[in-house]
């Protein structure tokens, strides 16, 4: 089984966003992996190894598109476990989900994986595309807003869960396929590979940290960098992003000191009840 | 030209959640001219598609025991087919779960741009929509030909009904793959209450209630006011709720007139969600939580303490 990761670098969503001039000003900002795609790589893992640390099959390829830095975020995730690294020369203000999707299907042509596992959005842009329109260019199956996936013993199909509006939904997809995860798959049942794993597997009900060792091993792990134009892609943008700006700033709102101060505002003030 | 737009259905009617991307469309027809288009897929939907027509110029049906449930892999190709036949210049569907799986497919197939979650449309290609779980709001510009967005259900009105109903067309789907996709099942969550989306006021809990059987007080400030009862991700995760009633980047977003945040403290995640309300009442113990920054109303108390006599005086109120 080998699986395809793309991950994308954002800022800390912790960290206060600047926003000047119609721009989201980025200098000071810290990076760090997109939250989803690390649950893309958590899911991958789990799908290559019999628990935790134990003996694996398969492989897992991340790919990102980003400036120099992203290395950085590469690193953490090949100490994290993941085998083999790939870092196509980017910048955010040059690309939109299309290109990007296009620079993976690319590199999918070429490393062929039985799956691409993926976050369900980056929580900069918020577009939650790429991985649907991967899956359209390929013209394979996809399978979106994951919350649980067994793979079966062929390595032919996956059964999975989605969270939808109504409850969950369950489906089964052939490979390969794309599929894009939500929080929950890094449940503690939620992933489960069974040619390698029974259905008592468990996980940890969190993404793995990287150990020592883990860090140590990936300073020798393959990171190949490349660039769209070795990859055969070019064209221009199907959506300009145009201006940033801040969300109206809601009226400053007050502190109450009882629930009968608090009942008459919302009668008297802001008249809701 | 014309602006098309998935309209989602039961078998016998059209679902409440797609009025929000009629009214879109509506808007994006003024700039783009031509007809507005609803597009209606499923199984048995002869019912869905007449009652669909009530708010669109016409309606195109595709009606095929194997597309009764909402696959991408058979649903898109329809879809882009559908703007083609049309000359369609603008394609459309509610943010729902369905929508933000199967619309990006069809942009691909029609290799046309599209903004995700849009809450204003600005111009026939532009749209403002949340970016940075909701701390920016960005205007995007499409440049092809074909336009593609979603729409967040909270920031369109409902549509009401046309002043006369469209002609409801039947199309042959043809060939349907879905390239080995395959629905299993759904597991519903059933509720009395209205949908987390649509519903007018919103009570959510958070890590801070504890336990299962103390949602029963929030329940019951939910239903004096017949609302939606929503979580945080860390109630939800706790197991005290069921995982749909989460509010946030994963999960509903919310804008009711009213929304209560009861022992939660206000992760970005969940701000993201629940931002656009118009009043916002956070009670917390803690002082410092960051809910209280968004809160119009803050009460800072226990839940055990501050719920109960808050039942209670809003049971007078009501009662004037």
């Amino acid at each position: 089984m080998k699986i395809l990761v793309p991950c994308k670098r954002v800022p800390n969503p912790e960290q206060k966003l600047k926003i000047a001039g119609g721009a989201v000003e980025l200098a000071d900002a810290t990076w760090q992996v997109n939250p989803f795609d690390e649950y893309a790589v958590e899911t991958a893992l789990r799908l290559t190894e019999k628990s935790k640390g134990g003996e694996r099959s398969g492989e897992v390829v991340v790919v990102s598109i980003g400036p120099k830095e992203t290395s950085t975020q590469l690193r953490q995730l090949l100490a994290m476990g993941a085998d083999r690294a790939i870092l196509i020369a980017g910048d955010d203000a040059a690309l939109d989900a299309d290109l990007v999707a296009r620079l993976l299907k690319a590199v999918v042509e070429s490393e062929k994986p039985d799956l691409v596992v993926a976050g369900k959005q980056a929580v900069d842009g918020d577009d939650n595309q790429v991985g649907q329109l991967l899956a359209g260019y390929l013209g394979w199956p996809q399978a979106t807003f994951l919350s649980a996936i067994t793979l079966a013993a062929d390595g032919k199909s996956a059964v999975v869960s989605r969270e939808v509006d109504s409850g969950v939904e369950e489906r089964r997809v052939r490979l390969p396929a794309v599929a894009t995860v939500d929080l929950r798959i890094i449940g503690k049942k939620a992933v489960r590979n069974e040619a390698l794993s029974g259905p008592d597997a468990e996980w940890e009900d969190s993404q793995r940290l990287a150990s020592l060792k883990g860090i140590m091993a990936a300073k020798k792990k393959e990171l190949k960098e490349v660039t769209a134009e070795s990859l055969g892609v070019s064209g221009s943008l199907l959506v300009k992003t145009l201006r940033h700006e801040q969300p109206p700033a809601r009226k400053a709102g007050i502190k109450v000191a009882s629930v009968e101060e608090l009942v008459s505002k919302l009668r008297t003030e802001a008249k809701v009840i | 030209m014309a602006t098309l737009v998935l309209l989602e259905t039961t078998t016998t009617n059209l679902r409440s959640a797609s009025l929000p991307a009629v009214s879109a469309a509506r808007e994006l027809a003024k700039h783009h001219g031509g007809p507005v288009v609803g597009v209606v897929i499923g199984a048995g939907i002869a019912a869905a598609a007449a009652d669909a027509a009530r708010y669109v110029d016409k309606v195109l049906s595709f009606d095929n025991p194997a597309l009764a449930a909402a696959l991408a892999e058979t649903w898109a190709p329809l879809l882009a087919r559908a703007v083609k036949e049309t000359g369609g210049t603008a394609l459309v569907a509610s943010a729902t779960s369905v929508g933000k799986d199967v619309l990006p497919r069809a942009a691909a197939l029609l290799s046309a741009g599209m903004a995700s979650d849009v809450v204003a449309v600005l111009g026939a290609k532009s749209f403002r929509r949340p970016t940075y779980a909701g701390n920016a709001v960005t205007e995007v510009e499409v440049t092809t030909a074909t336009v593609v967005c979603t729409a967040r259900q909270t920031e369109f009105a409902p549509a009401a009904s046309a002043a006369s109903a469209g002609a409801v067309e039947s199309k042959d789907p043809g060939a349907i793959d879905a390239l080995g996709g395959e629905f299993v099942g759904l597991h519903m969550t059933k509720s009395a209450r209205p949908d987390l989306a649509e519903a007018k006021v919103v009570v959510s809990g958070g890590r801070g209630m504890k336990e299962a059987a103390n949602f029963k007080v929030l329940e019951e400030l939910t239903d004096l006011f017949g609302g939606a009862l929503g979580a945080s991700r860390a109630a939800c995760d706790a197991g005290m709720v069921p995982n749909d009633l989460q509010v946030g980047q994963t999960g509903k977003v919310v804008a009711p007139e009213l929304y209560f945040a009861v022992g939660l403290s206000g992760a970005i995640q969940h701000l993201a969600g629940m931002k656009s309300s118009k009043v916002i009442v956070a009670i917390n113990k803690d002082p410092e939580a960051p809910i209280f920054q968004v809160a119009d109303y803050g009460l800072v108390a226990t839940w055990e303490s501050a719920l109960p006599q808050l039942i209670a005086e809003i049971k007078k109120v009501k009662a004037v």
